[in-house]
């Protein structure tokens, strides 16, 4: 008598980034698309981020920022679940993220950025698609 | 059970996992349900009830950050509406819990309603369970709060609070059968507000109205949550309306009410389920709804004859 399994995700918004228009507008989209959502709110410190993602055991993390501090926080965040043992999620990141960064966030195990003018669509087929098989 | 060991010993992560297994239904929830139960028990339960916007996630913040400062440890669960088109949820209630996010002693849960009336998820009850098993001494849980007939937490909660503010509408409403009726505490926050007076005025009315064979009378404590004004009232509230029911024995009166509904409840689900699929699987059943739509059967003939040999189930 399985229930139907949702898709999980959590979308964040890490650091002193006050503009969370573009976050609201997918946090929207996953929703009609049939996701349980929970979006954190602003001003997120990666401890809120990765309390969040062990409590409510999410499928996938989308990590929104514009402020730029990506290259310092992104890797703070994916230490922080490493520690906690969580391996098994799928992390995307979106926002302003120059092009030349986007390499050394895959290395840290970001699946994927997902840049301005991505459409709605496109995020939720990559997460349809990709998340990751979990026990 | 390795994972369920790992959660009796607080590992959040097992903890999550096993509210995961349980939500879903997977394999071997019904199992780590049966394992659990001898282990539940000491959590106080309390329900925070009533209209969206009326500040219940931020009350639950400040109410909880009291109660881990007075050494308890809390479980949230956090309800939000799925949609009825689409079975997505926006759960949006731990965004204003940053007091306690990443408070050690408490442990934040988001649910959606996936589909259920009432306030609460079919979940609810069981992940109220893991949390009680695996230590926390309150669980909170925060429902829907969509309207007059939210009632269901009354068949979970020790203590239900109804957070209401001011200008909600008319005198009779407060007099409609519902959510108002199942109140052990009302408070009326955002009371810097017009009107609060008002409604306090209208809910002590109200108690006038009805008769009471309850020795203990509601109180209807004003808040400014976000502000933290009033919410130690509610606290103390609280921990009396937990005394009363111990002091009176109301507390075991009414858990063993809880149990009989809820044993009755899940009986019922698992024998309606046997029947709908030996309804569906009688040979003639197709054939028999054709002859009933074109009026060549009497519908309660049908019925009978199906009823006939599930009599045999007894």
């Amino acid at each position: 008598m399985a229930e139907e399994k949702r898709i999980r995700v959590l979308v964040a918004k890490p650091g002193l980034d006050g503009h969370d228009r573009g976050a609201k507008v997918i946090v929207r989209a996953l929703r009609d698309a049939g996701m349980e959502v929970i979006y954190t709110g602003l001003r997120q410190t990666p401890e809120q981020i990765i309390n969040a993602v062990v409590q409510e055991d999410v499928d996938a993390l989308l990590l929104s920022i514009l402020s730029g501090a990506h290259n310092y926080i992104f890797p703070r965040i994916m230490e922080g679940l490493k520690e906690k043992g969580v391996n098994d999620i799928l992390v995307v990141g979106g926002g302003v993220i120059p092009n030349e960064d986007i390499p050394a966030l895959k290395a840290i195990g970001i699946s994927e950025i997902f840049g301005p003018g991505t459409t709605t669509q496109t995020i939720i087929d990559y997460i349809k698609g990709n998340l990751v098989k979990r026990a | 059970m390795e994972l369920f060991e790992q959660a009796l010993k607080g590992s959040s992560r097992a903890i999550a996992k096993l509210i995961t297994l349980v939500e879903n239904r997977g394999e071997g929830a019904d199992e780590v349900m049966e394992k659990i139960y001898p282990h539940t028990g000491r959590a106080y339960i309390t329900g925070f009830t009533g209209p969206s916007g009326s500040g219940k996630s931020t009350l639950v913040d400040k109410v909880t950050l009291k109660l881990c400062e007075q050494g308890f440890t809390v479980g949230i669960i956090a309800i939000d509406p799925s949609s009825p088109f689409t079975g997505g949820a926006l759960l949006g209630d731990r965004l204003r819990m940053r007091n306690v996010d990443t408070q050690e002693k408490v442990f934040i849960r988001s649910l959606s309603t996936r589909g259920c009336l009432g306030g609460l998820s079919k979940a609810t009850c069981n992940i109220t369970r893991i949390l009680d098993a695996c230590g926390k001494d309150f669980i909170l849980i925060e429902t829907v709060g969509a309207g007059q007939d939210e009632v269901e937490i009354m068949s979970i909660a020790d203590t239900s609070i109804v957070v209401l503010m001011p200008g909600m509408g008319d005198e009779i409403q407060t007099i409609k059968a519902g959510v108002m009726e199942i109140g052990d505490i009302f408070v009326v926050n955002k009371s810097d507000w017009e009107g609060a007076e008002r409604t306090v005025q209208m809910i002590q009315m109200m108690f006038d109205l009805k008769q009471s064979e309850n020795k203990w009378v509601s109180p209807v404590i004003k808040t400014i949550a976000t502000e933290d004004a009033g919410t130690s009232e509610v606290v103390e509230k609280l921990l009396s309306h937990r005394e009363y029911l111990s002091q009176s024995g109301k507390f075991l009166e009414r858990r063993r009410e809880r149990i009989k509904a809820e044993i009755k409840k899940m009986v019922e689900e698992r024998i309606s389920a046997q029947v709908k699929s030996l309804i569906e699987e009688h040979t003639s059943f197709n054939l028999m709804v054709e002859e009933v739509v074109l009026r060549k059967k009497d519908l309660y003939a049908c019925v009978r004859e199906l009823t006939v040999p599930l009599k045999k189930l007894r």
